[in-house]
């Protein structure tokens, strides 16, 4: 079959690679700037097709609850929202984390705090890298610059969270979810059967089968010493998955003097603003993590042994900036850039923002 | 037949189920949980149903039912089971699903997921062990606590100015077109324990038909004796003179 390339909005995308990629169940609440992913999978009636289940829930407290169930019993579920919602997640997220389970889970961040603004924002970094829900734990957080990404980690998603049982958070700000770019959309992928659930995921509480005693998918463990195994166990899986599964894009950073670091569509900006500085002669790299969880410490630590600054250019007051100075220990001047409240800034912006906090 | 002829195996009258294990139950002598955990294992085996049930236990007392009766599990959030049941019978309608939760778990910070996952008319099962009160964290009152009924938190009686009505939550319950059965039940007695069993079956039957005809809800009328701070025979007796005329025996709705 030759490729199927489509002119879509990120979030439709996403719907249409959630089907595509043998996505078991979705279970959502409306929320702007997402509401298109639902929308979409309800017009396409999966149901009908793969036998993929979409469901609203009547709140993103259970829709999490939803997606917790699903993945219990082994299956690919997901659920996506927008910043509020992602806060009412937050229960859910840990206990997903306590119990071990693969979900994936799609953030498309608008300002805040509050009910803030719909329009675009990255302000829920530290709630996705640091926590937001309680207890010691992480997820894997994949951060699409484009249409296309919105895609294609749709299918990565699910293979880290399979791979690792472990939550991935796709990132992305409302400029992804809204904006239209072409895409090449994955091609079918059969959804497993409950005899291969079984298999890859003995786990699994799918009905107590003879040979096997009862699957119990818990986070509970009322003595001390079993619950820190636990952590120890959580601990060295993300441990593995730092070892592993780090991924960034470099753009020009080889001969680069001043390098920039953008997740997201911030760095579709910075991008742009690589090619005018280049124009006029500066030497500026792009640096963009694609998972802000495995963060690239080591690139950017290596980076700092030859650029002269860093300017992190984020939409919110400052957060990945922190881990960007961890990586750099002070080696070089490390600053931030951002515009908040749902301003986008332009490439003009960011190179001016360079020349007076780092350039000098 | 000598006292020792008795108390060999193959003499014995009363068996408990094979599915409730031998495990040491965490309960208080005397509470309900410990019953109804035992007539659901007995229906589950009774239908065959072993290899197809999926619980789902909350956060109360009930948080380890998952340890006794030996089918799969998920162990839910406060208030959350009916959200997962959802979602584990959309995605695996041919399995029986049922939750089992207590008052504060099931109508108070779980309110609107129990009145969502009705109203969609899930096919799952709900077990709802009504003692009046926060039983694991201690005697704390609960949406269901009786006007003037004494607990940690409203040491001199519940205020209904400052607390406001016991909940009759399986009365709104079975106003929703989405459930089909809802019945309230007791096990205080050998013809109680019959008729909530016989409750419990037919709930369970229900979810197993092929079609989604709506979510069967069974409340057992239960004591909390330790949260009562009464002796399981007096907790009887305060149970039958004052929580059945809040909560009174029957069913709802039985369509
Ligand atoms: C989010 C959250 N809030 C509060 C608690 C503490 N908590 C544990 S059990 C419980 C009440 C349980 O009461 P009920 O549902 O009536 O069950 P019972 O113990 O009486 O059977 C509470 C408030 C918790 N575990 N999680
Ligand atoms: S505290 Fe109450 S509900 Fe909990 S086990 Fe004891 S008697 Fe039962
Ligand atoms: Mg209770």
């Amino acid at each position: 079959m030759s490729e199927e390339v489509r002119l879509m909005k990120g979030n439709e995308a996403l719907a249409e690679a959630a089907i595509r990629c043998g996505c078991d169940g979705y279970f959502g609440y409306p929320i702007t700037p997402q509401s298109e992913v639902m929308e979409t999978l309800m017009k396409l009636k999966p149901w009908e097709t793969t036998g993929m289940v979409v469901l609203q829930a009547e709140s993103e407290v259970a829709s999490i609850n939803m997606v917790y169930a699903g993945a219990g019993c082994g299956k690919r579920v997901m659920t996506s929202t927008s910043s509020p919602g992602f806060s009412l997640m937050q229960e859910g997220v840990s206990y997903i984390a306590g119990a071990d389970l693969p979900a994936l889970v799609v953030n498309v961040m608008r300002g805040g705090p509050g009910l803030g603004t719909i329009q675009p924002s990255q302000a829920d970094y530290f709630q996705t890298v640091k926590g937001g829900g309680h207890g010691d734990y992480k997820q894997i957080t994949l951060a699409p610059k484009s249409v296309q990404e919105m895609a294609d980690f749709v299918g990565l998603g699910f293979d880290l969270a399979f791979k690792y049982n472990i939550l991935t958070v796709i990132l992305a700000d409302g400029l992804i979810g809204q904006m239209m770019e072409k895409v090449v959309l994955p091609p079918y992928q059969k959804r497993r059967t409950e005899e291969q659930i079984r298999k890859e995921c003995p786990w699994a509480s799918l009905g107590r089968t003879p040979d096997r005693e009862p699957n119990v998918i818990t986070s509970l463990e009322l003595e001390p010493e079993p619950m820190e195994r636990r952590n120890i166990a959580l601990q060295a899986k993300y441990a593995e998955i730092e070892k592993n599964e780090v991924r960034f894009e470099e753009i020009m950073t080889s001969d680069a003097e001043y390098l920039l670091v953008a997740f997201g569509s911030a760095a579709r900006i910075c991008q742009k603003a690589v090619e005018v500085a280049r124009a006029k002669g500066m030497k500026v790299g792009l640096l963009r993590p694609i998972t802000l969880f495995p963060f690239p410490y080591g690139k950017i630590k290596e980076l700092g042994n030859q650029v002269k600054g860093i300017l992190s250019v984020e939409y919110n007051a400052g957060q990945m900036v922190e881990d960007i100075r961890l990586a750099i220990e002070g080696k070089v001047p490390v600053e931030h850039f951002g515009r908040t409240g749902g301003i986008v800034p332009t490439p003009g912006e960011v190179l001016d923002a360079l020349k007076d906090k780092i350039i000098k | 037949m000598t006292t020792n002829d008795i108390m060999k195996p193959e003499n014995l009258v009363y068996k408990k189920p094979k599915l409730l294990n031998d495990k040491t139950m965490h309960y208080c002598p005397g509470c309900s949980h410990g019953v109804v955990h035992k007539l659901i294992a007995e229906v589950i085996e009774e239908l065959g149903l072993e290899d197809k049930a999926i619980g789902i236990s909350p956060v109360g007392c009930a948080v380890f039912a998952y340890k006794y009766i030996d089918i799969d599990w998920q162990e839910a959030a406060h208030g959350r089971a009916p959200a997962m049941a959802t979602a584990i019978k959309r995605l695996l309608p041919d399995r029986l699903v049922f939750t089992y939760q207590g008052d504060g778990d099931l109508a108070a910070i779980g309110t609107a997921e129990t009145i969502h996952a009705c109203n969609r008319g899930e096919n799952i099962a709900v077990i709802f062990i009504n003692n009046a009160i926060y039983g694991m964290t201690g005697g704390q009152m609960a949406p269901t606590t009786l006007e003037g009924m004494k607990t940690s938190t409203c040491p001199y009686g519940r205020d209904v100015t400052l607390n406001g009505y016991h909940l009759p939550i399986s009365n709104l319950i079975a106003q929703l077109e989405g459930t089909r059965y809802v019945t309230r039940q007791s096990v205080h007695t050998a013809a109680a324990v019959r008729k909530a069993k016989a409750a419990i079956k037919k709930a369970f039957m229900n979810c197993m038909e092929p079609e989604k005809k709506g979510a069967s809800f069974v409340e057992i009328v239960s004591t909390c004796n330790s949260g009562w701070k009464m002796s399981p025979a007096d907790a009887n007796v305060w149970m039958t003179e004052n929580m059945f005329k809040a909560y009174p025996i029957g069913d709802l709705k039985n369509s």
